[in-house]
């Protein structure tokens, strides 16, 4: 095992991304897909935060802090959004939400 | 960066955890399954962060995502608790194209960092010293070179708690 270099949280992120793509696109549950996203956002942080240690600069770690205000704002309008839809609906599955298909 | 075998170790116990309990979060069949593993994984980035040295970077994830994100996703969960488990995974056949696109993103990615040789781009350090504390530094430019945008995030903030209130409550009234 050598040191840490950067390829390896750049890989961690890349594969969290990954994972966040297979959420949003395999699951019907509304706040799943909203999960997937919330790991895509999670990973590109880790490349932030990865970049500013590489660096020796700290813009990277203060954009990781806008990016997380940013989650937590979208999550609580996503999920206000999906609650108000669900009520609406009647239904969680992404599938069901078919009343602007053309 | 850290030679020691310690922090090598902390790399690949949280990754593990992080990516372990990542993938139980997209492919667990309750919803409720995915809601908590993600809290292993949040755990998980602060742990990364911990290993990067990224102080207040671990302690705001712990807080906002775990203490504020997760809960408000379980809060979500169980208010739309009236989906039978088998309606939550997409159909047999949409599983395939969802794992190549997500292996095609993960094979490009991995592609692209492995090929490059990041010692020789201009702006990274020669040699990463050790890590030192970061939360003053962060403070600093916030309220420096960052101010406009701290203060956008202000009222970004305060309109997302109106609109969701409003978006929430239904009624278009």
């Amino acid at each position: 095992m050598g040191p840490l270099t950067l390829a390896h949280f750049l890989v961690l992120g890349a594969l969290l991304f990954s994972i966040g793509v297979l959420t949003v696109t395999l699951r019907r549950n509304a706040i799943g897909v909203l999960m997937g996203i919330e790991l895509m956002l999670n990973a590109c942080n880790i490349n932030l935060v990865a970049f500013s240690r590489f660096t020796g600069n700290i813009d990277g770690a203060v954009y990781a802090v806008f990016v997380v205000m940013l989650a937590a704002a979208e999550a609580a309008v996503a999920l206000a959004i999906v609650l108000h839809v669900f009520h609406h609906a009647a239904s969680i599955s992404t599938d069901d939400y078919t009343e602007m298909k053309g | 960066m850290g030679d020691g075998i310690g922090i090598q170790l902390a790399f690949f116990a949280f990754s593990a955890l992080t990516v372990g309990s990542a993938l139980l979060a997209a492919t667990a069949r309750k919803i409720v399954h995915s809601a908590f593993s993600l809290l292993a994984t949040f755990f998980g980035v602060a742990g990364i962060y911990g290993v990067l040295g990224s102080d207040f970077m671990a302690v705001t994830q712990v807080v906002v995502y775990v203490g504020g994100i997760l809960v408000l996703l379980v809060f979500g969960v169980l208010l739309t608790d009236r989906v039978p488990d088998e309606f939550q995974m997409k159909k047999p056949r949409n599983y395939v194209p969802a794992v190549i696109a997500s292996g095609l993103t993960f094979v490009c990615l991995a592609w692209a960092i492995t090929g490059t040789e990041w010692t020789r781009l201009p702006h990274m350090l020669k040699e990463v010293g050790e890590a030192t504390p970061t939360t003053a530094a962060i403070g600093k430019s916030l309220l420096t070179d960052y101010l406009l945008p701290f203060e956008f995030a202000s009222i970004l903030l305060l309109v997302v708690l109106v609109g969701a209130a409003r978006v929430a409550r239904g009624g278009t009234r």
